[in-house]
């Protein structure tokens, strides 16, 4: 690890502050993935801002009626939140199908959000990733690539985006609220927020701006219709999604679905969301018309759709 | 502001509770809870596997909660109080889960077992806290710790043994007793 000045934030606005002050500093809340990442030196900030005392470590109803969830809410917190469980058991559900208990007890809902790529050639400083070192290729592509993802790919980068929290956030249609350098808020739709690669370097990966601090993540009234969230990963427990489903079906078959594990960003699409109603196959043809698989990766596009026929017929089982 | 090149290590001065007793020391920023409680206070009971938080044989318990402290940093945990194996039980005065390891064999190198231990010990407190896990069925219902549970709830501890087995049939015989005394 490089080394790094530290301190420790009181406030939101402190965290901002102090953040536009200085270069080089990044922000830490649970840890979990910035520390994994400085001790390989593939992200070495000269400066660490502690945000886990700034407040927004609590869970709120809307005026709307909906969950305002405070960005340093711990993982474990948010799936085991009253009104998480009874209103939005896919997030509780996508929440707890991911990592381990000690894990969830740190990651935070703003880190989990902006948690980086798990490609192992991103995390190998001697191999070409143009995610790390922009220009240098994609070691990915002809290389080892069972995990990656089939859609919202480009020549430049082809890595699955492995937070199964944020699939459930996308398919809930909640916003991330982002406090600016100076102090003001704005709003980001969680569709706008998780950036696919495109062919221009370096890749840009969330749509958070330089020196921003996520606040809270805001959910809107909880969907009519039933709720899922379905993982595949190559073990029972603590692993990386293969493919995920998140969904919500209502009583007629229509609804929302939403994939994590086979896309750059969490996968939803208007075609995807009409196509519920006439079953798996159309789901997966609408959701994977793009889709540019690699020959290691293929077998997802099969898994996808079998594992949306797996919901489908849980939420046809009454 | 120094440039990220001339960047020097920089130490600080950290404070926390370690089993109980109040401990100061003077650390490097880089230095991670774990090599804090092994390197410096020569707590050697939590164990390095992985260093980044994928075999859980550095958990701890911070505030009550169990983390991995290769994955934080000791000057985050200015003012906390942590519990290491250490300040679970003693050679003489076994915690029950410790002595229901050793009945159990739920361990064969041993390497695994403080962070097993630890991990377990917060984790029975998660189920009777109401906190649900993956295999759990109804997410509003009330919570049992049934072999499935403690399975699907211990995943984060590796045991490169394979003791598993008898690690859950330690840590169930634990949950058994503990909910006939809550009876
Ligand atoms: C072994 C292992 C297995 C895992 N398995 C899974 C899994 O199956 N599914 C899954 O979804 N995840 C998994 N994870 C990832 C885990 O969920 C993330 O590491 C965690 O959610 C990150 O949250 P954090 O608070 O620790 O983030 P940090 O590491 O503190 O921060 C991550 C990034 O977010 C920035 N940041 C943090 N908070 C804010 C904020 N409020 N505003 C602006 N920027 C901020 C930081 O600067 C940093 O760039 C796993 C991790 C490990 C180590
Ligand atoms: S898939 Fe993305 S992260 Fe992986 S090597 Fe290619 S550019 Fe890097
Ligand atoms: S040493 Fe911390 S999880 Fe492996
Ligand atoms: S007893 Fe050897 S690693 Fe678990």
């Amino acid at each position: 690890m490089k080394p790094f000045t530290f301190e420790r934030a009181a406030t939101p606005e402190q965290a901002v502050v102090a953040l536009a002050r200085t270069p080089g500093a990044r922000l830490i809340a649970g840890g979990t993935n910035l520390l994994d990442l400085m001790k390989l030196e593939i992200t070495a900030p000269t400066h660490l801002i502690d945000v886990n005392h700034i407040g927004l470590d609590r869970i709120e109803d809307t005026g709307e009626g909906g969950l305002r969830i405070g960005a340093l809410v711990r993982n474990t917190d948010c799936a085991a939140h009253p009104r998480v469980r009874r209103d939005y058991p896919v997030l509780c559900r996508a929440i707890l199908a991911g990592a381990s208990g000690q894990l969830r007890n740190k990651a935070t809902t703003g880190g989990n959000l902006l948690q980086r790529t798990r490609c192992p050639y991103f995390y190998d400083g001697n191999l070409p990733c143009n995610k790390r070192d922009p220009g240098s290729g994609c070691s990915a592509r002809e290389g080892y690539s069972r995990n990656h993802a089939v859609v919202g790919v480009s020549d430049s980068c082809i890595c699955a985006f492995p937070s199964d929290m944020s699939v459930a956030l996308r398919l809930l249609d909640a916003e991330v609220e982002v406090m600016r350098p100076d102090t003001s808020l704005r709003r980001i739709a969680i569709s706008e927020f998780h950036l696919a690669p495109g062919e221009s370097l370096p890749i840009r990966e969330f749509a958070l701006e330089p020196g921003e601090l996520i606040t809270a993540v805001i959910l809107p009234p909880p969907p009519a219709g039933r709720q899922f969230y379905r993982k595949v990963r190559n073990r029972a427990s603590y692993a990386f999604a293969l493919v995920s489903v998140a969904a919500v079906v209502e009583e007629d078959g229509s609804g929302r679905i939403a994939l994590g594990g086979i896309g750059t960003i969490p996968w939803r699409s208007d075609a995807g969301d009409a196509a519920l109603p006439r079953g798996a196959a159309a789901v997966a043809e609408a959701l994977f018309a793009n889709a540019a698989p690699t020959e290691q990766n293929r077998y997802k596009l099969k898994l996808a759709e079998r594992t949306i026929a797996a919901v489908l017929a849980a939420a046809n089982s009454g | 502001m120094p440039s990220p090149q001339s960047q020097q290590p920089c130490e600080v001065e950290v404070t926390f509770t370690v089993n109980g007793a109040p401990r100061s020391l003077r650390l490097d920023t880089r230095t991670t809870l774990l090599d804090a409680l092994r390197e410096h206070l020569h707590l050697t009971g939590s164990k390095k596997g992985c260093d980044h938080g994928q075999c859980g044989a550095c958990t701890v318990i911070v505030a009550g909660r169990r983390i991995n402290s290769c994955l934080t940093l000791a000057v985050m945990h200015d003012g906390d109080a942590i519990t290491t194996i250490e300040g679970l039980g003693t050679p003489e005065k076994l915690h029950p889960l410790q002595a229901a390891f050793v009945r159990h064999d739920g361990f064969q190198c041993g390497y695994c077992t403080p962070g097993q231990i630890c991990s377990a010990k917060a984790m029975l407190d998660e189920i009777a806290a109401g906190i649900p896990s993956h295999v759990t069925t109804d997410l509003s219902g009330p919570l049992w710790p049934s072999a499935a549970e403690l399975r699907e709830r211990m995943s984060g501890n590796i045991c490169r043994c394979a003791a598993y087995p008898n690690i859950i049939a330690a840590i169930a015989e634990v949950a058994a007793d503990d909910a006939a005394q809550a009876a």
